[in-house]
C-alpha cells in the first residue's frame, strides 16, 4: 500500500506538469466558488445592514406613515395622501394606554445661513419627543419645549456637522441663524451620531419645533399635515396592543369604517425585519440554486479533464499496476488529483470572490461581508464536487487490465 | 521444490467474436536459480506466456503455481502484490514513467511496497549503482540511451528484492554491443544472487547466455532442454 501522502504528492505532480489543462480544469470551479462569495458576501452584508438600521431605530418603536400597502405588497400612494396630522399625533399620545412618546415630524431641506457662512441640509420640523423616540441626546443648550412648539418658535437646535459648518469651534447657543431668510435663535446643539448604516452622515441636521416647519418654512398641501409619526411603545411586549390601540384611534379619527380603505400604515419594526429577512431568504435560495449550477458545470468540466487524462496516461497506469499498484491504488490517485484541482479551484474562488466583494464594497459603497462559514461551506463543497465527479474517471483507471493498460498505443 | 509449476496453461483470446487460443495447453517446472531462454518464431504465444508468468494476465485454463502459491485464482490485488514482490519484469520498451527521474522510476515498486522514503532513496541508490548508472539518477528516461534506459528498467526489476526476474526481448530494441552488456549483468545478477531469470528472444545470440532453453511453437513447449539441443532446433527453423 502506498501512503496517502505519496498518492497526494503523485497527483500533484500530474497536475503540476499540465498547467493549461489543469487551470482550465479548475476554471469553472473557480467562477463559481467565486460567484457565489461574493454573491454570499453581499447578502450578507445587506443583511447585516438592515439589521443595524432596525436596531439603530430601536425594536419597540412604531412608524406611521400615510398610503397603504396592498396584500400585493405594492405602496398605493404611499406618502402622497396628505392623512396624517399633528393633531393625529396628539391624540395617540392622549388616548393610547400603551404608548411613551410621540414622535410627529415634517421636514425639507433648506439653506441655513450664518453671517457669511451657509450651509445647505436638512430642516426637520419635529415634536419634543424626537428625544426620546429617535434617543437624541443634547451637547449644549436646551430641548424644544411644549410652549415652543405650541407658538411655533423660530427656535433651532443643530447637528454637529451643521453647527461646525457655520461656527468653527465657537459655541452657536444664543446665536442668531437665517433659514428661508427667517431669523431663528439656536437653542442647542445636538450630541453625534455619526453615520447612519447607509452611510448618511446623521449629523447634518438642523430640527425646529414641527409647527414652525409646517407654518414658516415650508408649504403645506393641508393644513396640520405631517410627514410621518413615530410611536415609542412602553415596552417590547406591549407592541402588538399599541399598534391595534393606535389603528383603532387613527380609523375612528379618519372616519374609516373598512380596514381596507384605510389612509395610513402602522408598522413595527419586527414586521419591517421579518419582511426584510423575508427577501432575503429568497436572495440565498437564488444564490444557493446559482452556486449548485455553477458547481455543477465546474464539476463537469473536472470529470472531462479527468477522463481525457486516464485515457492518455493509459500506459503509465500499465506501469504502475505492473510494479505492484493495485486498483485501489489507481483510483485513489485519480481521485486525489480531481480532488486537489477542486480544492485549489474553490482555495482561488475563495480569494477572487472575496476580492471582487472588497472592489464592489469600494466601487459601489455596498456594504459586503465574507462570512467564513460562507468561506468554508463553498470551499467544502467544491471540494466534494471533485471527488464526486473524480469518481467515475478514477474508477475507470483503477478497472483497466494491467497488460491491456501497457500494450495501449 | 520448483519456483515455477506450470501446468496444462491455456489461453483463449476473443476478439469480435473470434476465438484464438495461443497457448495450447503448456506445462513445464523452473527451479529456483535457472536461467531460462523462452524462444519461437513470431506470433507462438512467447509473449502470452510470459505476461501469465508475470501476473500481469490470467490463463484461461491451467495451474500455475509461483512459489507453491496458485496464482490463477488470486484477486485483482492478490495479483498486484504478487507482482510487487516476486516479480521483476523487463520489457521490450523498457516502459520506464517519462515524466519522472531514473531514482524515481526505480523508487516506483518501493512506493506501492509502503516503504518509507529514505529507505527507498537507499536502495534505489544501490539498485543504480549495481547497474552502474547512479552518476544519472536525476537524468529523465528521454535523457538517457537505449541501453542504459534498460539497466534503469533492470534496476527496477531488482529493488524490491523479487527472486524471480522476468524479461521479454529485453535487448530487443538495443544494438549487439548494449545488448551484449545487459546480457551480463542479467547472468551476473542470477549467478551472483541466486535471482531466477526467464528471458525471450529472438536472437540465438542472446540465447547461448542460457543454461536451458525452451523452445515455443504455435503456442505448445516444442522443445525444452540444453543449450545445444536447442541450437540445433533454431538451426532447423
Ligand atoms: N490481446 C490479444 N488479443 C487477441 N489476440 C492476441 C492478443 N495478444 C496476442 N494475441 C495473439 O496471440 C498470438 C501470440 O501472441 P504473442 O504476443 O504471445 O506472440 P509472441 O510469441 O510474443 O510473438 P513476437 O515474437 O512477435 O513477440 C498472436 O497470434 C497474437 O496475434
Ligand atoms: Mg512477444
Amino acid at each position: 500500500m502506498i501512503s496517502f501522502i505519496e498518492t497526494c504528492r503523485v497527483s500533484f505532480r500530474a497536475i503540476v506538469s499540465n498547467k493549461m489543462r489543469s487551470g482550465l480544469a479548475m476554471l469553472g470551479i473557480v467562477i463559481g466558488v467565486g460567484a457565489v462569495i461574493a454573491m454570499l458576501a453581499l447578502g450578507a452584508g445587506a443583511t447585516l445592514q438592515i439589521k443595524s438600521v432596525m436596531s439603530s431605530m430601536g425594536s419597540n418603536l412604531l412608524t406611521i406613515r400615510p398610503g397603504t400597502v396592498t396584500s400585493g405588497g405594492i405602496r398605493m400612494g404611499a406618502g402622497s395622501t396628505p392623512s396624517l396630522t399633528l393633531s393625529d399625533a396628539t391624540a395617540i399620545k392622549e388616548e393610547c394606554p400603551s404608548i411613551e412618546e410621540v414622535l410627529a415630524q415634517y421636514s425639507g431641506v433648506a439653506q441655513v445661513v450664518y453671517g457669511n457662512q451657509n450651509w445647505s441640509t436638512q430642516i426637520s420640523g419635529v415634536t419634543e419627543g424626537v428625544f426620546v423616540v429617535n434617543d437624541w441626546q443634547l451637547k449644549l443648550g436646551r430641548p424644544f419645549t411644549e410652549q415652543d412648539i405650541r407658538s411655533a418658535a423660530k427656535v433651532a437646535i443643530l447637528g454637529t456637522t451643521v453647527a461646525q459648518e457655520l461656527f468653527g469651534y465657537s459655541d452657536p447657543v444664543g446665536e442668531t441663524i437665517r433659514i428661508k431668510n427667517i431669523p431663528f435663535q439656536v437653542i442647542g446643539v445636538l450630541e453625534p451620531k455619526g453615520e447612519s448604516s447607509w452611510g448618511r452622515d446623521q449629523d447634518d441636521v438642523v430640527m425646529v419645533p414641527v409647527t414652525t416647519a409646517q407654518k414658516r418654512l415650508f408649504g403645506m398641501p393641508r393644513p396640520d399635515m405631517v410627514s410621518s409619526i413615530t410611536v415609542k411603545v412602553k415596552s417590547e411586549d406591549l407592541i402588538d396592543r399599541a399598534q391595534e390601540e393606535v389603528t383603532l384611534l387613527l380609523r375612528q379619527r379618519h372616519k374609516i369604517s373598512n380596514p381596507q380603505d384605510d389612509d395610513f400604515t402602522v408598522r413595527n419594526m419586527q414586521q419591517a425585519m421579518e419582511a426584510a429577512q423575508e427577501s432575503m431568504k429568497v436572495m440565498s435560495l437564488l444564490l444557493g440554486s446559482i452556486a449548485s449550477v455553477s458547481l455543477l458545470v465546474g464539476g463537469i468540466g473536472i470529470m472531462n479533464v479527468m477522463l481525457v487524462s486516464v485515457t492518455e496516461r493509459t500506459r503509465e497506469i500499465g506501469i504502475r499496476m505492473a510494479v505492484g499498484a493495485t486498483s485501489k491504488d489507481i483510483m485513489l490517485q485519480f481521485l486525489a488529483e480531481s480532488g486537489m484541482l477542486s480544492m485549489t479551484g474553490g482555495a482561488v474562488g475563495v480569494f477572487l470572490g472575496a476580492l471582487l466583494s472588497y472592489v464592489l464594497s469600494q466601487a459601489f459603497n455596498w456594504q459586503t461581508v465574507v462570512l467564513p462559514g460562507s468561506v468554508a461551506l463553498s470551499f467544502g463543497f467544491s471540494a466534494l464536487v471533485g471527488i464526486v465527479f473524480g469518481l467515475y474517471p478514477a474508477y475507470k483507471a483503477s478497472l483497466l487490465n494491467p497488460i491491456d493498460a501497457l500494450r495501449y498505443e | 521444490m520448483a519456483l515455477i509449476e506450470v501446468k496444462d496453461v491455456r489461453k483463449v483470446y476473443r476478439m469480435d467474436g473470434v476465438e484464438f487460443e495461443a497457448l495450447k495447453g503448456v506445462s513445464f517446472f523452473i527451479e529456483k536459480g535457472e536461467f531460462v531462454i523462452i524462444m519461437g518464431p513470431s506470433g507462438s504465444g512467447k509473449s502470452t506466456l510470459m505476461h501469465i508468468l508475470g501476473a500481469l494476465d490470467v490463463p484461461t485454463s491451467g495451474s500455475y503455481l509461483l512459489d507453491s502459491r496458485e496464482i490463477t485464482d488470486m484477486t485483482r490485488d492478490e495479483l498486484a502484490r504478487v507482482r510487487n514482490a516476486k516479480i521483476g519484469f523487463i520489457f521490450q520498451g523498457f516502459n520506464l514513467l517519462p515524466r519522472m527521474n531514473a531514482m524515481e522510476n526505480v523508487e516506483l515498486p518501493m512506493l506501492y511496497a509502503g516503504l518509507p522514503k529514505a529507505e527507498r532513496k537507499r536502495k534505489a541508490g544501490e539498485a543504480l549503482e549495481l547497474v552502474g548508472l547512479l552518476d544519472w539518477a536525476d537524468h529523465r528516461p528521454n535523457q538517457l540511451s537505449g541501453g542504459q534506459q534498460q539497466r534503469v528498467a533492470i534496476a527496477r526489476a531488482l529493488v524490491n528484492d523479487a527472486p524471480l526476474l522476468l524479461a521479454d526481448e529485453p535487448t530487443g530494441s538495443l544494438d549487439s554491443k548494449t545488448g551484449a552488456q545487459v546480457m551480463e549483468m542479467l547472468v551476473s545478477l542470477n549467478e551472483k544472487r541466486g535471482i531466477t531469470v526467464v528471458l525471450v528472444t529472438h536472437d540465438s545470440n542472446i540465447a547461448s547466455y542460457g543454461k536451458r532453453v525452451i523452445g515455443v511453437l504455435d503456442g505448445l513447449i516444442s522443445s525444452d532442454g540444453s543449450k545445444e539441443k536447442v541450437e540445433s532446433w533454431v538451426d532447423v527453423e
